[in-house]
This record gives C-alpha cells, sequence and structure tokens, in this order.
C-alpha cells in the first residue's frame, strides 16, 4: 500500500515537473517573440513548412470524416425521417469539435514528430550548444519561429478542414440521401453561427501552442545519441495528442458553461 | 588572461573537477590532457557557459564569470569562440551560411561584405570555394576547418579547441596543428586545446596541463612534460596500457582489480 501510495506521489510529481516545464518555455517563448530584434522570415519558413504539406493530408481526413458523420447519421435519423437535419450536424460537429481537434492532431503526429526530431538532432550534435556559445539563445532561434508558424497555420489549416469536411458530408447528403444541393447549404448556413466558427479556431491556437512547445521541450532535453532522439519524437506526439485532447475538453468546458457559447 | 580557482562540478556522485586551479595567460596557448572523463571538455563548456560548476571562480580578462547571468554571459561568449568536438555545423545551412552565421545574427552588414568575410575566414583555415556545399557533404577533417572559420568570423580573443585532430587523419591533423600555430602568431588569440594527441600538443602548445582525477597534476612547457618522471604523466605520454592511472581504475582489460 505504501509502495502505491509512494509511486503515485511521484508520478504526480513528475507531471506537475513537466507542465511545470513546459510553462516556463511557453512564457520564454511568448517573452521573446515580442523582444526585439524580430525575424520573420523564420516564423514564415516554418509556416510554409507547416501548411502547404499538412494540407492535403488534413482535407483528406476532413473529407473522409465528413462523409463517415453523414453516413452514421444516416442510419438513425433516416429512420426518424430526419436526413434533412444531417447538414447541420455535421457542419457544426466539424467547425466546433472535429476539423479542429483533428487536424491538430494530424499536425501533431506529423508536425510535432518532426520538431522533435530535428532539435533532438540538432542538441545531440552540439548545435544547440554551439548556438548558446555563440550567444544566441535557443528558444529565440528555434522555438520562436516554430510556434509562430504552428499558432499561424493551424488555424488555416482548420479553416480549411471546415470547408473540406462539410464537402464530405454534401457528397452523402446529395448523392446518396437524395437531399437537393439547395437544401444541404440552405440547412448548413442556417445552423452555423459565427461563434461556431470562431471556437473552433480559438482551440487550433492552443493547440498549435501545444504542438510546438511539446515538441520543443523534447528536442531540447533530448539525452543520449539516436535512441534519446527516437524516444523523444514518440513521447513529444503522444504527450501532444493527450495534452490537445484534455484542452480541447477544458476550452470546451469553458465556452459551453462559462460563456454559454 | 583565464584564471580558474578550486573549480568543482559533480553530476550526481561523479565528481568530475575537483578543486581544479589553472592559469592561461594571454596570448598563450595551452593544451590540456588526460584520459576520456577527466573532465577536459566539462572545463571548456564550462568557461564558455555552456555548463555551471557546483562551485570556484572561472575569471576571464578580469571579469568573474561565475556571477554573470545569460544576458552577462552573452557579452563575455562574443570574446570567446569554441570549436566543438565533432565541428556542431548548422547541418540545415550551407557552409557559407554557417561561416555566416555570427555576422547575420548580431551585424547589420551588406551581402557583398558578409561573401567577402566569409571567403577570407575560409582562407585563414585553408578552405576555398565551399560556401555552397552542405555540411553533409564535407569531411570529418573539413568540417573541423570550416567550425574554425565560423569561429574566427567572429574575430573572438579566446579560441576553445576540443579535440580539434580527434577522427581525422594524419596529415589533415598536422594541417589543422599548423592552422591553430599560425592563428595563435598572426591574431595573437589566446587558446586553450583539448587533446589526446601528444603530438598535437607538442607542437601547439606553449604549455601543457595535465587533468588527473578532477585536478590539474603538473602544468608546463612541452619539454618539461616530456621529460617528466611522473608516473602518471608517463603512463599517459606514452601510452602505456599497464600502469598507475589503469592500476586506479578496478577494471584493467577485463582484470578486476
Amino acid at each position: 500500500m505504501l509502495n502505491f501510495v509512494i509511486k503515485i506521489g511521484a508520478a504526480t510529481n513528475s507531471l506537475v515537473r513537466y507542465l511545470g516545464q513546459l510553462t516556463i518555455l511557453w512564457s520564454q517563448t511568448i517573452v521573446l517573440a515580442l523582444t526585439p530584434s524580430f525575424k520573420g522570415t523564420r516564423s514564415l519558413i516554418q509556416a510554409h513548412r507547416i501548411g502547404p504539406g499538412s494540407f492535403v493530408i488534413s482535407s483528406l481526413v476532413a473529407f473522409f470524416v465528413g462523409m463517415i458523420m453523414a453516413l452514421q447519421m444516416a442510419y438513425q435519423m433516416v429512420q426518424l425521417s430526419a436526413e434533412i437535419y444531417i447538414p447541420k450536424v455535421v457542419s457544426v460537429a466539424l467547425t466546433r469539435e472535429l476539423a479542429p481537434v483533428l487536424t491538430a492532431l494530424i499536425v501533431a503526429g506529423r508536425i510535432g514528430a518532426g520538431i522533435a526530431a530535428e532539435i533532438g538532432s540538432m542538441t545531440v550534435t552540439e548545435q544547440v550548444d554551439a548556438l548558446r556559445a555563440f550567444a544566441v539563445n535557443p528558444v529565440k532561434y528555434l522555438v520562436v519561429p516554430r510556434f509562430l508558424g504552428l499558432v499561424l497555420m493551424l488555424p488555416v489549416l482548420a479553416m480549411l478542414a471546415d470547408v473540406i469536411g462539410i464537402w464530405g458530408g454534401y457528397v452523402i447528403c446529395v448523392y446518396k440521401l437524395h437531399i437537393s444541393h439547395q437544401m444541404f447549404w440552405k440547412m448548413v448556413f442556417s445552423a452555423l453561427a459565427m461563434k461556431d466558427i470562431v471556437t473552433g479556431l480559438v482551440k487550433t491556437i492552443f493547440f498549435g501552442m501545444i504542438i510546438a512547445i511539446v515538441g520543443c521541450h523534447q528536442g531540447l532535453n533530448v539525452r543520449g545519441g539516436a535512441e534519446g532522439v527516437g524516444k523523444a519524437t514518440t513521447t513529444a506526439v503522444v504527450r501532444s495528442f493527450i495534452l490537445i485532447i484534455m484542452t480541447d475538453c477544458m476550452i470546451t468546458f469553458i465556452f459551453y458553461f462559462l460563456l454559454n457559447v | 588572461m583565464i584564471e580558474i580557482r578550486n573549480l568543482y562540478k559533480a553530476f550526481g556522485a561523479q565528481m568530475v573537477l575537483n578543486n581544479l586551479n589553472l592559469s592561461v595567460r594571454r596570448g598563450e596557448t595551452k593544451a590540456i590532457i588526460g584520459r576520456s572523463g577527466v573532465g577536459k571538455s566539462v572545463l571548456l563548456k564550462s568557461i564558455v557557459g555552456l555548463m555551471k560548476p557546483d562551485s570556484g571562480s572561472i575569471n576571464i580578462n578580469g571579469v568573474e564569470a561565475t556571477n554573470l547571468n545569460e544576458k552577462g554571459y552573452d557579452r563575455l561568449r562574443m570574446e570567446i569562440g569554441m570549436v566543438f568536438q565533432g565541428g556542431a555545423l548548422f547541418d540545415s545551412m550551407s557552409v557559407g551560411d554557417n561561416v555566416a552565421f555570427v555576422l547575420n545574427e548580431f551585424l547589420n552588414l551588406d551581402q557583398k561584405n558578409v561573401r567577402d568575410r566569409v571567403a577570407h575566414a575560409l582562407a585563414l583555415v585553408g578552405l576555398k570555394d565551399v560556401e555552397p556545399m552542405m555540411p553533409s557533404q564535407l569531411s570529418g577533417g573539413m568540417k573541423k576547418r570550416v567550425s574554425l572559420a565560423r569561429v574566427l568570423c567572429m574575430e573572438p580573443q579566446i579560441i576553445l579547441y576540443d579535440e580539434p585532430t580527434s577522427e581525422i587523419d594524419p596529415i589533415t591533423a598536422a594541417a589543422i596543428n599548423h592552422l591553430i600555430i599560425e592563428l595563435h602568431d598572426k591574431l595573437k588569440v589566446t587558446s586553450i586545446v583539448v587533446t589526446h594527441d601528444m603530438n598535437s600538443a607538442y607542437q601547439v602548445a606553449d604549455s601543457i596541463a595535465m587533468f588527473y582525477r578532477g585536478q590539474v597534476i603538473a602544468d608546463g612547457k612541452p619539454q618539461e612534460i616530456k621529460n617528466s618522471t611522473h608516473p602518471v604523466i608517463r603512463q599517459f605520454i606514452t601510452g602505456q596500457a599497464q600502469g598507475p592511472i589503469t592500476e586506479d581504475e578496478s577494471l584493467i582489460f577485463g582484470h578486476v582489480k
């Protein structure tokens, strides 16, 4: 029993310590992002690496999720002759929840892993030490551009996923359930409010921060050689996934219960 | 001038620097020799502020470095160049961009001026027309020379070399030794060269310090070290498998003491 309590205590301690380290890195990043000198091109380079490269995969996933949602709902709604409401549910669910979260998970897997691996290999080959030896702050040089790139690009990707996901629903509703083209869009626009889109996009800003900070933190704290880099990469993805889902739940709770949106 | 007094650094239970004292005069080239793990690289990293010693003093050109915060250390780092063991070139950048790194980061120079200074630094280390190449295309010796050229662009007063001749062929090693001597003569920089290569130490150093158990056990001119009768120094400089250094360890080639 005592051993169990000790283990729980140690796990809690390491969780609090880890979250503390992430918070410190996050606050350093925010401060350094607002401190001159500004090198905007570095952030744009990162945004370019993140955005166009992730667009195809996030769009494909959103498109198929839109189709799947419409099909799964049709399974019940057709029995109630309520298939006309499917466009409403698909569009609201996608914009408020599914498109932002799925896009964030895809980007965490694709870009978060890449960030951890890239910075991790720089750490083990002393390139990060070299930056410090040249009086260059590694957080300013490595973390800030990736952070800004992700915070900038994730909402854009999520917005595109919103649109493409709804088109996925359109394919099923119009060609399988025989809802007319006009009726589909009428139902979508009657259901969607600006707050649905905004709440989804606000979430993606937080998800972008999580992916950047977790990936960079893992990369900067790599120990050992190639094995350490591999571990850091896996850990970055797993922890980003967990934190994204937890944060999503928290933000949804705040929007729903505190802000009534 | 670098003055190190009563320096301690431990990693867990392992004491790496144990009351270490060392002086390097302005313009002097000091070679540091000793077995792997005796704290030579730890000392270099402590000097450049990449590691914080547990206690003790590091005085660099009259500035007590151990009292500096990161921002204060950054000012000091502009006077210190470090050539890392593996070169530590930024592998996402071309050779030209690596060498121009400090110029692009801190000086607002026009691109022609940057290119000229890069070409000059590369010429100093005996390289020409390598600017477009990527670090992955370079040999080990070239990487070290590019790394040195990158440091030279900073025009540092102090250069720290971490095993500049390791993992390269003897001819390239001789060229790098020659380069260190030339830089010392031409630019009058203060240098610390960490090395296992005794030929290199004898060639480049004004004085040699031997590290053992986290302390300096001998510090003298190359000839004095060469002629030393101290059993630890003799075993190290002659490269004997048997002797006080290995007897001191619990395992000697599979035979437990």
